[in-house]
């Protein structure tokens, strides 16, 4: 099966898809995009989470055949030239990383969370990220790298 | 394995008549992991989420119909108001990313005795609205689960919508689990006040072979309830139809937990569950 679909904004073909792959794969396997990470293949971990259409999904949970002709964002398309994303550049301030497998999804799941709630509170941070798992960090750091990146993004320039 | 993606409803319904044994996709939030861990194998897989009319729901007189499609996410955000007690379970799915990809229609072909979404649609008396190229018929929610994943639905069926009424009194849902989040039930509630005629519905989720209903606590609360004044609830009358919801219950012991503490959470979560709704109800009889 053939899959046309867009990814960060660059338009890819996908030949020789078995239709019952998830997107994870795709990602992974057949474009060599390894930032959306594969660990439980069952949408409990989130540590695959992408945009599809703007929607945050586990691409784990989505058949490779569902996105012909969608937007797919990634990690990867998050960062500019030069400079990091500001999500990305907080949780690297707020010491937001350790072993940094769950991290990518993470700060797709934070961008999700701040383009609709730019001053979000302690608890919709906490119910918002509830569907990505860090067995590191024992979250304190990651709500700390969300207020930062809120606080940042709703003020430019700040420190 | 043959990949389908049909945009109208009509050839959806054609496919899946020409392909009966078909699995149906929509948010992928169940058949993924199935795939995903070799659990499953279909010939044929049937993508209904490019199928545009199973993605909105309208309001028809008293009812919501509501797309099999609708993601939880929508009915948590839209519909709060006219299915509460069913935007309560919807808030408890998964995570967001689930969320944002599953809908009632995959609860109900899943047919899992622990799906969120059963316990109001059983509170609420709803109806599963299915096709086929044979034509439509609607089933009560009541008599759709027929066994552990089983329902009554047939082979070359689609379920379409579900036709929900909307609150007329207080609604609740409460689930019992390890966190708030990305939980299979140990055990659920869902309560349905119906403050114009007078009835109380119950569904009882993770507590037996299919999802149930509590006949004897909702005659017993129908009877007990203080319609015209809505005098507070005793506690001993909250303790009695805590105990028959439980009574109700059929439950085993599994890797989640046992059929006694299974039977326990019941009873206080139905009770805690009458209370709270029979509060809210006041809302709704002044108008």
């Amino acid at each position: 099966m053939r899959l046309t679909c867009t990814v960060n904004g660059k338009t890819e073909v996908i030949d020789d898809i078995w239709p019952g792959e998830s997107l994870l794969y795709v990602l992974r396997e057949r474009m060599g995009l390894p930032g959306a990470k594969n660990a439980c293949e069952q949408g409990e971990c989130g540590s695959c989470s992408v945009h599809i259409d703007g929607v945050l999904v586990c691409a784990c949970l989505v058949a490779a055949g569902q996105v012909e002709g969608a937007q797919i964002k990634t990690v990867e398309g998050l960062a500019g030239a030069t400079e990091l994303h500001p999500v990305q550049q907080a949780y690297l301030d707020s010491g937001a990383v350790q072993c940094g497998f769950c991290t990518p999804g993470l700060i797709v799941a934070t961008v999700d969370l701040l383009d609709k709630n730019s001053d979000p509170s302690e608890n919709e941070i906490r119910e918002a990220l509830a569907g990505n798992l860090c067995r590191c960090t024992g979250y304190a750091k990651i709500l700390d790298a969300v207020r930062l990146a809120a606080a940042r993004l709703e003020k430019p320039g700040k420190p | 394995m043959d990949f389908f993606r049909p945009t109208s409803l009509a050839d959806a319904l054609k496919l899946k008549s020409a392909y009966p044994l078909a699995l149906c996709i929509n948010g992928g939030t169940d058949v993924m992991v199935e795939l995903n861990f070799d659990r499953k194998r279909p010939e044929t897989l049937l993508d209904l989420s490019a199928v545009q009319e199973l993605s909105q729901w309208s309001e028809e007189g008293d009812s919501i119909v509501l797309g099999a499609g609708v993601t939880y996410s929508r009915i948590q955000a839209e519909l709060q108001a006219q299915l509460p007690g069913l935007a309560m379970a919807s808030r408890t799915v998964g995570s967001l990313q689930i969320r944002n990809r599953a809908g009632v229609g995959g609860n109900l072909g899943s047919a899992s005795p622990a799906g969120d979404a059963h316990p109001a649609l059983l509170a609420t008396g709803a109806a599963v609205n299915v096709s086929s190229i044979q034509g439509n018929r609607s089933i009560d929610i009541h008599e759709y689960f027929i066994g552990p994943k089983k329902s009554a639905l047939v082979p070359d069926e689609i379920i379409i919508s579900i036709t929900i009424p909307k609150a007329r009194g207080g609604q609740q849902f409460s689930k019992i689990g390890t966190r708030n989040a990305m939980v299979i039930a140990v055990c659920s509630f869902g309560l349905a006040i119906d403050a114009q005629s007078r009835t109380v519905g119950t569904g009882i989720g993770s507590a037996g072979p299919t999802p149930l209903r509590a006949v004897d606590a909702e005659a017993f609360a129908a009877s007990h309830l203080d319609w015209e004044k809505g005098t507070p609830l005793t506690p001993e009358l909250l303790k009695e139809f805590g105990a028959l919801v439980s009574a109700a219950s059929r439950p085993i012991d599994d890797i989640r937990g046992t059929a006694a503490y299974r039977r326990h959470t019941l009873a206080v979560i139905a009770a805690r569950s009458l209370k709270w709704a029979w509060k809210s109800t006041n809302e709704f009889r002044s108008m």
